[in-house]
C-alpha cells in the first residue's frame, strides 16, 4: 500500500486513542496545558515541537507514567483520568524510551521475550517443572519472538547481553520488545535519536513496515524534520506545553505558527 | 579440542532452550552429578562430611536462595539468616510435635514459614532499593535474632534456648538426629540441592524470571511491558526465603543437629551467604555452589594442609611473576588472588599457629574486593571464561 492510498484509507478510520483538554504540572511548571488530539487505528502519529515542548510528558501521561491534573484520555472507547504503566500495558499500549531502556544483563532473546509476558499465563508451579503446556507455551512464544527478530533483522545478536551492543542495535531491540507485546498502539519516543542516516534510513523502514504488516498504530516524537514529514500521516506540534498546530505534514510545514515556534520570531 | 558445540545442530527451539545447549557441558554436569551420588560416599569419611560436604551442600542450597533474591531479581538482602532461622525453628517446632512425620516433609513444610516471614519483610521492597533495602532486611534480621531467644517456647521452653533435632528412622535408616550417619545426611542434602538447582534453574529461564531480571535492571522498563514490581519482587522474596527456609531446616538437622539462635545470626549466615553469592557469581545458580565451595573450603584447605598451602604459595608466586609479564589476560590476576592472602598467611604461621582465623577473615574481605574490582560476575564467569579458551584451544582466536 502506498502512502496516498493508506492515508485516504485513514480519513475514516476510528478514533483509536483521544486526548482531550489535558493539563499536567510539577508545581509551578505547566508541562502541558489544555492539549486535545487523537489518534486514528493504523496511523503514524507524529508529535513534534522544541526542546521542553512536552513532548515526553505527552507520552507519559499516555500509558500512564504521569497523572495529569485535569483532562480525560480515551483509549479503545474506554475513558480515564489516571493509570499505572502495567495497566496500559495490558490494554495494549506498549512504549520505547528516549534513552534506551533495555534490561542490560539480558539477552536480545531474553529481553524480546520478556515483551511476552503479559501473554504467558502459565504459573511458578508449571515453570518450576518446565515440563508440558508450560514449556509448550514458551516455545509457542519463542517462535513469535524470533519472528520479531527475524523481521528486525537482528538474529546474530540474539544470545549477546544487549548492555554490550552498539546503540543503534540497541534501539532496534528495544523496538522488538514493543512488538513482542503485539500492541494496539505503540509509541516510539525518538527512535532515531544519534543514528546515523543508514541506521536513521533501517529505522524509518522499520517503523513503516510495523504500521503495514503488524497494522500497528504509532505514535512518535523525532527531531528530524525530514523523518517526520516522509513517515507521518498527521502531526501534533506542540510549544511550551501548548498545541500549537495539528495536521498533515503539508499543512504543519506552513504553519506560521510552528515556523515562529522553530526559528524563534523578532521581538 | 574436546569443548567444541561444532556440529550439534538445534533442530527445534525445544532443543535450543534446553538447559545445557551444549553436549559436552550436560554430560560434564551429570557426571560431577553421578560422582557426588556414587563416588564420593565411597571415598569419603566422617571428617570430611562434618567439615565440607555437608556443609557445602547446605550453604550452596541457602546461597541459591539468595541467589534468586539478590543476583536474579536485584533486591539485597542482610536478613537472609534470619530467614534461615525461621526455617530451622519451624522444622524444629513441627518435628517435635508431629514425630511421626517423615522428616523430609517437615523440611518441605517449614520452607512456607519462612516464604511468609520473607514476604512480609519484602513488602517494604517496593518503596525501597538498594542499600537502604539492606538496611530494612537488617531489621528483619535482628527481630527474628530477638523473637527466637526471647519466646521460650519456639525452643520448647529449653533454659539456654538449644534446639536439638529429634532423631528420625525412615525404612529402617537413621535420616535425622546425632545418630544418623553422615553419607546419609550428605545424600539428603544433596538430594535437596540437586532438586531445587533445577528448580530455580527452570524459573530462571521461564517467563517468572525474566521478571526478575527485568525489575534488577531497570524496572521502570518492566512496568511498562506489564510486569506488577510488587508481585515480582515479592514472590523472589518468597522462593528466596522457602530455599532458605528449607536450608535453614538442613542446617539444623543435617549439619549442626543442635544449635542456638546465635548459629544464624549475621557474621555466622547473612554475610557469609551473601559473599558466597557474591564471590560465586550473581544470577546463577552454579556460582552459588561455586561460592559455598570457596568460602567454606578455603579455610579448611588452610587448616589442614599447611605444607601444601606453602608449597602452592610458592608455585603460585612463581606463576604470578611469570603470567604478570606475559600479561595474559584476566588469568593474570588469578594467581595474585590466590598468592597474596597465602603468602601472607604463611608468613603469620610462623609467629602464632591460631591466627589461621584471621588471616582466612583477611582472604575473605581481600577476595571479595579482587572479585568485585576483576569479575563483577563471579566465579562463575571466570569458569565460563575458562570454557571459552577451551573452545578456542589451541587457536587463540
Amino acid at each position: 500500500m502506498n502512502a496516498t492510498a493508506r492515508k485516504k484509507a485513514n480519513e475514516n478510520a476510528e478514533t483509536m486513542l483521544s486526548v482531550e483538554h489535558v493539563s499536567l504540572s510539577f508545581g509551578g511548571v505547566k508541562a502541558i496545558r489544555n492539549v486535545s488530539f487523537d489518534i486514528r487505528k493504523g496511523e503514524i502519529r507524529a508529535i513534534i515541537g522544541p526542546n521542553g515542548a512536552g513532548k515526553t510528558s505527552m507520552l507519559n501521561v499516555i500509558n500512564g507514567f504521569y497523572h495529569p491534573q485535569e483532562g480525560t484520555i480515551t483509549f479503545k472507547g474506554e475513558k480515564r483520568s489516571d493509570m499505572r504503566p502495567h495497566i496500559a500495558a495490558t490494554q495494549g499500549i506498549a512504549r520505547t524510551f528516549q534513552n534506551v531502556a533495555l534490561f542490560k544483563g539480558m539477552t536480545t532473546l531474553d529481553n524480546i521475550m520478556s515483551g511476552r509476558t503479559l501473554r504467558m499465563k502459565r504459573n511458578m508451579f508449571w515453570q518450576a517443572l518446565y515440563f508440558g503446556p508450560a514449556r509448550r507455551e514458551e516455545l509457542e512464544h519463542r517462535e513469535y519472538v524470533e519472528e520479531v527478530i527475524d523481521f528486525l533483522e537482528i538474529q546474530h545478536i540474539r544470545r549477546q547481553p544487549v548492555g554490550k551492543l552498539p546503540y543503534g542495535l540497541q534501539k532496534r531491540v528495544e523496538l522488538g520488545r514493543a512488538l513482542a507485546m503485539e500492541p494496539d498502539l505503540l509509541l516510539l519516543d525518538e527512535p532515531m535519536a544519534g543514528m546515523n542516516l543508514e541506521e536513521k534510513e533501517d529505522m524509518s523502514r522499520f517503523v513503516i513496515d510495523v504500521s503495514e504488516e503488524f497494522g500497528t498504530t504509532v505514535a512518535l516524537i523525532e527531531h528530524d524534520m525530514g523523518v517526520v514529514m516522509d513517515l507521518s500521516d498527521r502531526v501534533v506540534v506542540l510549544d511550551h506545553g501548548v498545541l500549537i498546530a495539528d495536521g498533515t505534514p503539508d499543512e504543519v510545514q506552513s504553519n506560521q505558527d510552528v515556523i515562529d515556534a522553530y526559528l524563534g520570531i523578532s521581538h | 579440542m574436546f569443548y567444541r558445540e561444532a556440529g550439534q545442530f538445534k533442530a527445534s527451539y525445544g532443543t535450543d532452550q534446553a538447559i545445557f545447549p551444549i553436549a559436552q557441558d550436560k554430560w560434564f554436569v551429570l557426571a560431577v552429578v553421578a560422582a557426588a551420588y556414587l563416588v564420593v560416599p565411597l571415598v569419603a569419611n566422617s571428617y570430611w562430611y562434618e567439615v565440607i560436604l555437608t556443609p557445602v551442600v547446605v550453604m550452596s542450597l541457602s546461597a541459591l536462595g539468595l541467589n534468586v533474591l539478590t543476583g536474579y531479581c536485584g533486591q539485597i538482602s542482610l536478613g537472609h539468616g534470619g530467614f534461615m532461622a525461621v526455617g530451622a525453628f519451624a522444622a524444629f517446632k513441627i518435628a517435635t510435635a508431629f514425630p511421626e512425620l517423615n522428616v523430609i516433609i517437615v523440611f518441605l513444610i517449614s520452607g512456607l514459614f519462612a516464604a511468609f516471614a520473607g514476604v512480609i519483610f519484602g513488602i517494604p521492597s517496593l518503596r525501597i532499593k538498594g542499600f537502604y533495602l539492606a538496611v530494612a532486611t537488617l531489621a528483619s534480621q535482628f527481630f527474628f535474632e530477638w523473637w527466637f531467644q526471647q519466646v521460650g517456647w519456639f525452643s520448647n521452653y529449653a533454659p539456654s534456648g538449644t534446639i536439638t533435632a529429634p532423631s528420625q528412622e525412615f525404612m529402617g535408616v537413621v535420616i535425622s538426629g546425632p545418630s544418623a550417619t553422615g553419607v546419609v545426611k550428605y545424600l539428603i542434602g544433596l538430594t535437596f540441592l540437586v532438586f531445587f538447582c533445577i528448580v530455580v534453574k527452570n524459573l530462571v529461564r521461564s517467563h517468572i524470571g525474566r521478571s526478575w531480571m527485568a525489575i534488577r535492571d531497570m524496572d521502570i522498563a518492566a512496568e511498562i511491558i506489564g510486569i506488577k514490581p510488587l508481585q515480582t519482587k515479592l514472590l523472589a522474596f518468597a522462593i528466596s526465603s522457602y530455599i532458605a527456609g528449607v536450608s535453614g531446616a538442613l542446617f539444623l538437622f543435617l549439619m549442626r543437629i543442635s544449635l542456638e539462635m546465635e548459629a544464624f545470626d549475621i557474621i555466622a549466615i547473612s554475610f557469609p551467604v551473601l559473599f558466597m553469592v557474591i564471590v560465586g557469581g550473581l544470577g546463577s545458580v552454579m556460582g552459588s555452589i561455586f561460592g559455598a565451595v570457596f568460602i567454606i573450603g578455603t579455610p579448611v584447605f588452610i587448616k589442614n594442609f599447611p605444607e601444601l598451602t606453602t608449597a602452592s604459595v610458592i608455585l603460585v608466586l612463581a606463576g604470578l611473576s611469570v603470567a604478570w609479564l606475559t600479561k595474559y589476560g584476566v588469568w593474570r590476576w588469578v594467581p595474585l588472588v590466590i598468592g597474596v592472602p597465602l603468602a601472607v598467611f604463611v608468613f603469620f604461621q610462623k609467629f602464632a599457629s591460631n591466627t589461621a582465623e584471621h588471616i582466612v577473615l583477611m582472604f575473605f574481605g581481600l577476595s571479595i574486593v579482587l572479585v568485585l574490582i576483576f569479575e563483577p560476575n563471579g566465579l562463575a564467569r571466570l569458569w565460563q571464561i575458562a570454557k571459552e579458551k577451551f573452545r578456542l584451544w589451541p587457536y587463540p582466536y
